[in-house]
């Protein structure tokens, strides 16, 4: 499913991962963890295609990442949620999540139930479905940005501080949702500093320090 | 091809309906057209004979103003909360993003040049002898000015500094199409005795340069 092999990456000229070697089987949650500027959204970010390595090797869903086609093929298949949600103020909600979905590659306009299906999903009600963005809160902003990520039923999912900016309710909503997504055979990779709360998801922790891989409780 | 062209008119209708929303062109671009055109009447002194032989020149300076806008606006849209990067994820193909997003510009500055033109009628006096002449002039220049424009502002964005970078990297570079449609113009509205079709060859190689090229390099811009 993902296997990085002595992988570096740069910001920049600066290395931000420093020869990671990590494997990720199908089905399986990871949480990876560490301090701030360890290379955790830059790892993330390589395995969504949006980096190229700079040397070692990535793969991700069988596509080799070093060829700028085989990262933009993989790209579809793969669901990010950063820091940003990459959300556009003056549409609505629905505007939004079937924008998004349309955009992925889905082919022809998702219908409404499945639009509906995901804000529900996501605990947002029917009625803001036609709010434009900019009258939203940031913990509704960012359940819509997951709402058009579930709409595109991603096969890996990356997952950068995903309870940030959540109320409890929020949060609980991402773990069920990390939940859904392993029970539907999907894979996923979570960024966090909640480390109690998403090692109850994951018995999995890689612990990055310095732009690779420190602790792997795997092996 | 078909999935190439669904995604460059899912891109175009995003940004038309944004703009409809927000409606900075109707309520900020437009008026600063007509502006422009105002300005420069009490520049020249109100003089409608001198109005009318410089109008074609005042008009396409007032269309790459406004031009100048309208990318910059289309530019920020993408990056005011990271949807360029959720494009990029999207695995759709940079060319078809290109022309999505210049096709978007195209239309917003069809509606200025529209605009302007009854602008110039009415404010200058100008009288439009060749109308087919004006609209092809004006389909093309607009082409030219979207394709290089929409380029430019993601190598400006790239760069960091959009806001003030953009007209000092993207105007001279418009500078043949200022000077052809200016001519061109110039025929059309009965101001100088030039061939204008001539000139819309200029126009025409410029405009299928600037599609080609940006549809090609506009991935390496995006792309980090």
């Amino acid at each position: 499913m993902v296997e990085l092999n002595a992988a570096v990456a740069l910001l920049g000229r600066f290395p931000a991962l420093t020869g990671v070697d990590l494997r990720i089987e199908a089905g399986e949650t990871v949480l990876l963890q560490g301090p701030n500027g360890a290379g955790k959204t830059t790892l993330l970010r390589l395995c969504a295609g949006l980096l190229a390595p700079e040397s070692g090797t990535v793969t991700v869903l069988g596509h080799d990442l070093a060829a700028g086609p085989e990262r933009r093929a993989v790209r579809r298949r793969v669901a990010l949620l950063g820091h940003s949600t990459g959300l556009y103020e003056d549409l609505t909600v629905a505007e939004n999540v079937r924008f998004w979905a349309r955009a992925a590659g889905l082919g022809a306009e998702p219908s409404v139930e499945r639009v509906v299906g995901a804000l529900q999903r996501l605990g947002l009600d029917d009625g803001l479905l036609d709010l434009p963005v900019h009258r939203l809160s940031a913990g509704q902003r960012r359940r819509t940005s997951l709402a058009a990520l579930v709409v595109r039923r991603p096969e890996l999912w990356l997952l950068d501080e995903p309870h940030a900016g959540l109320d409890q309710a929020g949060r609980n909503v991402v773990d069920e949702l990390i939940g859904d997504a392993v029970a539907a055979g999907g894979t996923v990779v979570v960024s966090s500093h909640e480390l109690e709360r998403v090692r109850l998801l994951s018995p999995r922790v890689v612990t990055l320090a310095g732009g690779t891989v420190h602790r792997d409780t795997s092996s | 091809m078909s999935r190439f062209l669904a995604d460059a008119r899912l891109v175009a209708a995003k940004d038309l309906r944004i703009e409809a929303r927000s409606r900075v062109v109707l309520n900020q671009v437009a008026p600063f057209a007509l502006l422009v055109l105002v300005l420069f009447g009490f520049a020249l002194d109100a003089d409608q004979r001198t109005l009318r032989a410089f109008a074609p020149g005042l008009f396409w300076v007032a269309v790459l103003l406004c031009a100048l806008l309208a990318i910059q606006r289309s530019v920020s849209v993408e990056q005011a909360d990271g949807a360029l990067t959720g494009l990029r994820l999207s695995g759709m193909s940079p060319a078809a993003l290109f022309i999505g997003k210049a096709s978007a510009v195209f239309v917003q500055l069809v509606v200025l040049e529209v605009l302007l033109t009854a602008g110039i009628i009415v404010l200058y006096g100008s009288e439009v002898d060749q109308p087919l002449l004006v609209v092809a002039t004006g389909l093309l220049a607009a082409v030219a000015v979207a394709c290089t424009g929409t380029l430019y502002g993601a190598l400006a964005s790239g760069l960091g500094v959009r806001e003030t970078l953009l007209p000092i990297l993207l105007l001279p570079v418009l500078a043949p199409v200022l000077i052809g449609a200016t001519r061109a113009f110039d025929d059309a509205l009965g101001s100088a005795a030039v061939d204008g079709w001539a000139w819309l060859v200029l126009l025409a190689v410029f405009a299928v340069v600037a599609t080609a090229g940006g549809a090609l390099a506009y991935g390496a811009l995006v792309e980090e």
